[in-house]
């Protein structure tokens, strides 16, 4: 390989190799890896002995940038790191900024918000939801899953003009007011996803491959996460039942009703079954959200320079894939001294280990797809 | 918000009451109270240092250029209530903690604990960087914070011990986070914490690769974003933001320049 940093010898590769065991490469130009992700595993025959991720391959300085920004120069980077979680990604900015402000967005920006994070957590969980099955094996649950996300990303179209890496808030609420329709655009989405949700899962629950495949596969035991820190889904079918969003609620959350679903075993199933019901907590709390919401202003008066006063913050929110943080740093000028994005897929990713050791390389596949990793977000 | 218990702070509520009074019952005893913090940590919840805040934060009120220009000249007239906002919307200054967690740890660490603020209703611990795996133990094993949440480093170049490395910690039985700080200079090397939180692993190697930091006993300690051969440490405030290295880049890419 012309990569440079094969030439260097990795803890796995300079072990003493037993003799029924190789070194395997995988990526970082792999479909399976969702991205630039390489691993190296070591099998003994066809069991994994010992792994290692190599990551970095889509660095970018985001956090190195964002001190050579003005706070709101910077809202649009945020975006692409974990990009097909964009909204949630500004939505853990723009609060922290606001925190260190010392405001607060108004009612109604943080309802409206609270609407467009939980359509794109809805948006990532069925793009990790087609692209997961597809890793293994199963063909039909991404058109599905795709279909769905495009209405979402529709709603995102209307809203703020991009669908992708949207950029949907400012800092101190909403730049747009909702559109006409808005309402009804989210709750026809919801109505017709009820239904959408159980047809995906009678080509998955009981499918007996799909439970073949992913049954006892990447155990991750409750008091392995959370050493980790590993957060989001996985945490939560390793059977802690812990969410931000009613831990430290934030935007507009502590106003809806919803369930934290949670898994006891921790293999790659119960992390399917728990985003599967994830998105129907999500559906719910949009559905009650957009019953009232609340009139009034959708920005708050902050002015136009920010200079928050020196000091920092953390702030952090549960996106899609874990807890998202953002530590900032501010030394009273217009440009932030500091960013520090805590990546949930990051962190979540260290624990690769600790699933694939003992598996069948056939199970890695599986084991990266359920993590459920971003790599901009990971490389940042 | 407002149920994040890891920011309920006791402060927060009585000044908030006690800054209504204040500026008229005692605007004269104002002087001498700023000039007297020393006996400020005792009384944590006594709304003693707070009325200061907003009378020194209003007149240089960059803050908050949204408000009205009108807003300095309320306090002083006898409006009580005027008063309120703009303590609420001052400059959260980081004002001096000492709850129960930070009674424990000075009684057991002693001199190591060197400062606990509250800064925007978060706690902040700073320690001796000596002690930090002794007290990374402690809040773990005693005080329940089981999670590490993140940790990383900030850069302040022109401070004698330029890095601040914190750790943000938090408990899932308190439901609290807390961070800890801990100052260490360019050479120094910083005591790991990967034996008590596994998560430190990859965090402590991201630090060691963007600022150059050590960390002593971490098992495998290289670079994990940027290439293993790469000379530099990118988020150090003295690497410029379009510096790179043009060895590493001309060799490797087979190109002059990245940019």
């Amino acid at each position: 390989m012309s990569d440079p940093r094969s030439t260097e010898l990795s803890n796995v590769s300079t072990t003493v190799l037993g003799a029924d065991e190789i070194i395997l490469n995988m990526g970082p130009q792999h479909p399976s890896t969702h991205g630039v992700l390489r691993v190296k595993l070591k099998l003994d025959g066809e069991r994994v002995v010992d792994s290692e991720c190599i990551i970095g391959y889509l660095h970018r300085g985001v956090e190195k940038i964002a001190e050579h920004r003005s706070y709101q120069q910077f809202a649009p980077y945020v975006d692409r790191m974990d990009y097909v979680a964009a909204v949630s990604n500004g939505l853990g900015y723009c609060e922290a900024v606001e925190k260190l402000l010392g405001t607060e967005a108004p009612i109604r920006a943080r309802v409206v918000r609270t609407i467009l994070t939980e359509l794109q957590r809805i948006a990532s969980h069925l793009l990790w939801l087609g692209t997961h099955a597809l890793d293994i094996g199963a063909l039909t649950p991404v058109f599905y899953c795709f279909r769905e996300r495009e209405e979402i990303l529709k709603i995102f179209e209307k809203y703020c003009g991009a669908r992708l890496t949207t950029h949907a808030f400012r800092i101190g609420g909403l730049q747009y007011e909702t559109y006409d329709g808005f309402e009804q655009d989210v709750k026809r989405f919801c109505d017709d996803f009820a239904h959408r949700i159980d047809e995906y899962e009678t080509l998955l629950t009981e499918n007996r491959i799909w439970v073949g495949r992913t049954k006892g596969v990447g155990i991750l035991s409750a008091a392995d996460a959370v050493a980790l820190g590993v957060t989001g889904p996985v945490l939560r079918a390793s059977g802690v039942k812990w969410d931000l969003r009613k831990a430290m609620p934030y935007a507009a959350y502590d106003q809806y009703k919803f369930e934290i679903p949670t898994r006891e075993t921790g293999d790659t199933y119960d992390r399917y079954v728990v985003r599967m019901e994830e998105m129907r907590q999500s559906r719910l709390i949009c559905l009650q959200a957009i019953e009232n919401i609340p009139a009034g202003p959708i920005m708050a008066r902050i002015g136009k320079v920010l200079k928050p006063p020196p000091g920092e913050v953390y702030h952090s929110i549960e996106a899609p894939k874990g807890e998202l943080g953002y530590y900032i740093v501010s030394d009273g000028t217009t440009q932030p001294y500091r960013v520090r994005v805590r990546p949930p897929s990051f962190i979540n990713l260290q624990a690769f280990d600790k699933m694939a050791r003992g598996s069948l390389v056939a199970d890695v596949v599986a084991i990266i797809g359920t993590i459920d990793i971003v790599l901009g977000e990971v490389d940042r | 918000m407002a149920n994040d218990p890891s920011e309920k702070d006791p402060v927060s509520k009585p000044p908030a009451s006690g800054a209504e009074e204040k500026p008229i019952a005692q605007k004269p005893a104002e002087p001498s109270q700023t000039s007297s913090p020393a006996q400020a940590p005792k009384s944590a919840d006594a709304p003693a240092p707070r009325p200061a805040a907003p009378a020194a934060t209003t007149p240089a009120a960059p803050p908050a250029p949204g408000a009205p220009a009108a807003k300095p000249a309320a306090p002083a007239a006898a409006a009580p209530k005027a008063a309120a906002p703009p303590a609420k919307e001052a400059a959260p200054k980081p004002l001096p903690l000492d709850n129960e967690l930070v009674q424990k740890l000075k009684a057991r660490f002693g001199d190591a604990i060197r400062e606990a603020t509250l800064d925007r209703k978060q706690a902040i611990v700073t320690i001796a960087a000596e002690q930090l795996r002794e007290i990374s133990r402690y809040c773990r094993d005693e005080e329940k914070f089981d999670m590490l949440v993140d940790l990383t480093a900030v850069d302040w170049p022109k401070r004698e011990k330029r890095f601040d490395v914190i750790l943000i910690v938090y408990s899932f039985a308190k439901n609290e986070r807390v961070r800890l700080k801990a100052h260490a200079g360019e050479t120094e090397p910083v005591p790991s914490v990967c034996e008590i939180w596994p998560a430190a692993n990859w965090l402590e190697r991201e630090c060691y690769d963007m600022f150059g930091i050590v960390f002593q006993g971490h098992p495998d300690l290289k670079r994990i974003l940027m290439p293993d051969e790469w000379q530099g440490y990118p988020l150090r405030k003295d690497y410029d933001i379009l510096k790179q290295d043009t060895d590493w880049v001309r060799e490797n890419l087979g190109i002059e320049s990245g940019q």
